[in-house]
């Protein structure tokens, strides 16, 4: 049996009924790489002694645990102790962290096994997995196009059966939307819900951690493993974290869902536009009651999302100066060259427009018309979700306004790569959560993605309309010819 | 225009980042076009606004103020692409002249 095609809860049951080994999957999960993985790109940093090694070491005390013996990946903006940590960025090519992210040790407590770290657009700055100093990462459903971003990597992993699941993290919709792309389950979950202490900082007042899996019984199941009060992220928030398997399985029988008409815009894709008006014929006929309606200030979200995230960006990234870890350029005269030439040498493109929007917005004579602005916005744009879930439960709208693009198409124009995250960029500046999930495919054979937004702390709603939907659909069963 | 070659230059600057002739260019012609796309804020009134800089209803987070064991100075200091003594070693700062 392929192990590797199959879900955590699913190699749980094996695992449990004794049939399998956790150096069964992990064998499995490494012939597929060494299969697939040219032609892909998912992965930045796996070594398959280490990753064997960690196999037969685990824990027999944490069996009882449903992640346990199942191993996963992680986006290579999450800190390991003493393991290669970059960014996919030139400019931290040697850096190994003296500690680990918060979730990971959740993870590997449960019993689950790190495998590795995928590719990622350079700091999370993209929405194609380009601009990452390996290259490009390939959509296995088709290896011209991008596979999303910027956890490109983590999404391509699992939807190609590299990996069974993947964290990622979304400032903007790089879980959410690389997830829709390469057809597999994403989640982006509330500001707060889960501890960030160990991820590599892009814009502090929007990243997230979540989870990508193959469906969303593995989301809920991953959502539960990771969320939670952690004293080392004092932005974590201290709120219950409900039995999600149990919630999901709810019926979405007299829920409202909100449509809004902003979502359905000219220049988006007629195939995706008509997948989602199928997906919520389903969801009606399933007893949601779905209903047409507005979020008025959407047209300005991605205006603010890239103001407010780049002038973050500016900010955090302002430590990479080749003083206390990383990349320092040779032959400087002095320090001020050292940080100039260091940053020239280090950064990418992507990387280098994005702290010097940022550096803009934030800079005296600047500020109030940019990010001052920016920031009084931004409330207009919570205000209409606020207002939104007084009246319904969840908003279902499309993850991305095209499927997959070809590799190539947007990197010359930054504005035109920025406009297709047009969808996810307002749950992270309101702070809510977010789900995508298989709702289609193109007549290419491309998938095309539902995204699912809820009340912030109510990922069991979400996750309950993701779950009756999939229930009740075939997308997620379907697999790329590799 | 939004932005010029000697804003982007100045701004650059302040970031520390160095750029050839080529990326002020480039740059150049792209910042100013994600800033007139972000132009279409001022179609917007905002003054009497609330900025939102986080979602969270929390303020300060306050923690008891105990000893705890942290990273050693020679973990913390292992990534340092340069280093003595336990200490960061960098380019002479300030230029005194004997």
């Amino acid at each position: 049996m392929e192990l590797n095609t199959l879900t955590a809860h699913n190699l749980a049951d094996l695992l449990k009924k004794g049939d399998i080994s956790p150096i069964d999957i992990c064998n499995n999960i490494i012939d597929k790489i060494e299969k697939t993985e040219n032609k892909l790109c998912a992965l930045a940093h796996f070594d398959k002694e280490k990753a064997l090694e960690r196999c037969g070491n685990l824990d027999k005390a944490a069996e009882k645990n449903l992640l346990w013996g199942i191993p996963f990946f992680i986006k290579d903006n999450i800190c390991v102790k003493d393991e290669l940590t970059t960014c996919s960025s030139r400019i931290l090519k040697n850096f190994k962290p003296p500690y680990n992210a918060t979730v990971i040790g959740k993870l590997t407590d449960l019993g689950a096994v790190l495998m590795g770290k995928t590719n990622m657009d350079e700091f999370a700055f993209g929405s194609s997995t380009e601009t990452s100093c390996y290259g490009p990462t390939r959509n296995p459903w088709d290896t011209e196009r991008i596979p999303g971003g910027s956890s490109g990597g983590s999404a391509a992993a699992v939807a190609g059966d590299e990996a069974i699941f993947a964290l990622g993290s979304d400032t903007g919709g790089s879980i959410r939307q690389p997830a829709s792309l390469c057809g597999v389950v994403g989640l982006k979950p509330t500001y707060g819900r889960v501890s960030r202490y160990g991820l590599i900082a892009f814009a502090s007042s929007l990243d997230q951690i979540g989870p990508i899996t193959k469906d969303v019984e593995d989301a809920a199941i991953l959502l539960k493993a990771i969320s939670g009060h952690d004293e080392m992220d004092s932005t974590s928030a201290d709120v219950l974290v409900p039995d999600y398997l149990s919630g999901m399985k709810k019926s979405v029988k007299g829920l409202k869902i909100g449509v809004p008409k902003e979502y359905f815009i000219e220049g988006m894709d007629k195939e995706v536009k008509d997948s989602l008006k199928i997906a919520i014929d389903k969801l009606e006929k399933l007893g949601a009651v779905c209903e047409d309606m507005s979020l008025p200030h959407t047209e300005y979200a991605v205006s603010v999302y890239y103001l407010v995230a780049t002038a973050e960006a500016s900010s955090n990234l302002a430590r990479f100066d080749g003083v206390q870890y990383g990349l320092r350029a040779d032959n400087v005269k002095s320090m001020m060259d050292m940080y100039k030439k260091t940053r020239k040498e280090g950064f990418g493109d992507e990387a280098k427009r994005r702290i010097i929007l940022g550096t803009f917005a934030l800079s005296s004579g600047y500020y109030d018309a940019y990010y001052a602005k920016a920031l009084k916005v931004r409330t207009l744009i919570k205000t209409d979700f606020d207002e939104a879930f007084q009246k319904f439960d969840a908003i279902v709208t499309p993850t991305s306004p095209t499927a997959a693009f070809k590799i190539g198409e947007k990197t010359r124009d930054p504005l035109t790569m920025y406009l297709s995250d047009i969808f996810t960029i307002s749950a992270n500046l309101a702070g809510i959560p977010g789900i995508s999930i298989p709702c289609g495919f193109t007549k290419n054979n491309l998938p095309i993605g539902l995204q699912i937004l809820g009340k912030p702390f109510d990922e069991e709603m979400i996750l309950r309309i993701a779950y009756n939907y999939e229930q009740n659909t075939d997308w997620h069963k379907r697999k790329p010819k590799l | 225009m939004a932005i010029n070659k000697d804003t982007v230059k100045y701004t650059a600057n302040l970031a520390r980042i160095e750029l050839s002739d080529e990326e002020l260019d480039q740059f150049t012609g792209q910042l100013d076009r994600i800033l007139a796309y972000v132009d279409k804020l001022d179609t917007l009134k905002a003054d009497d606004l609330k900025p939102t800089s986080h979602v969270l209803k929390m303020k300060n987070v306050y923690r008891e103020d105990v000893v705890k064991s942290s990273l050693s100075a020679s973990d913390a200091i292992k990534n340092a692409p340069l280093a003595e003594n336990n200490l960061f070693k960098v380019p002479k700062i300030i230029d005194i002249e004997a």
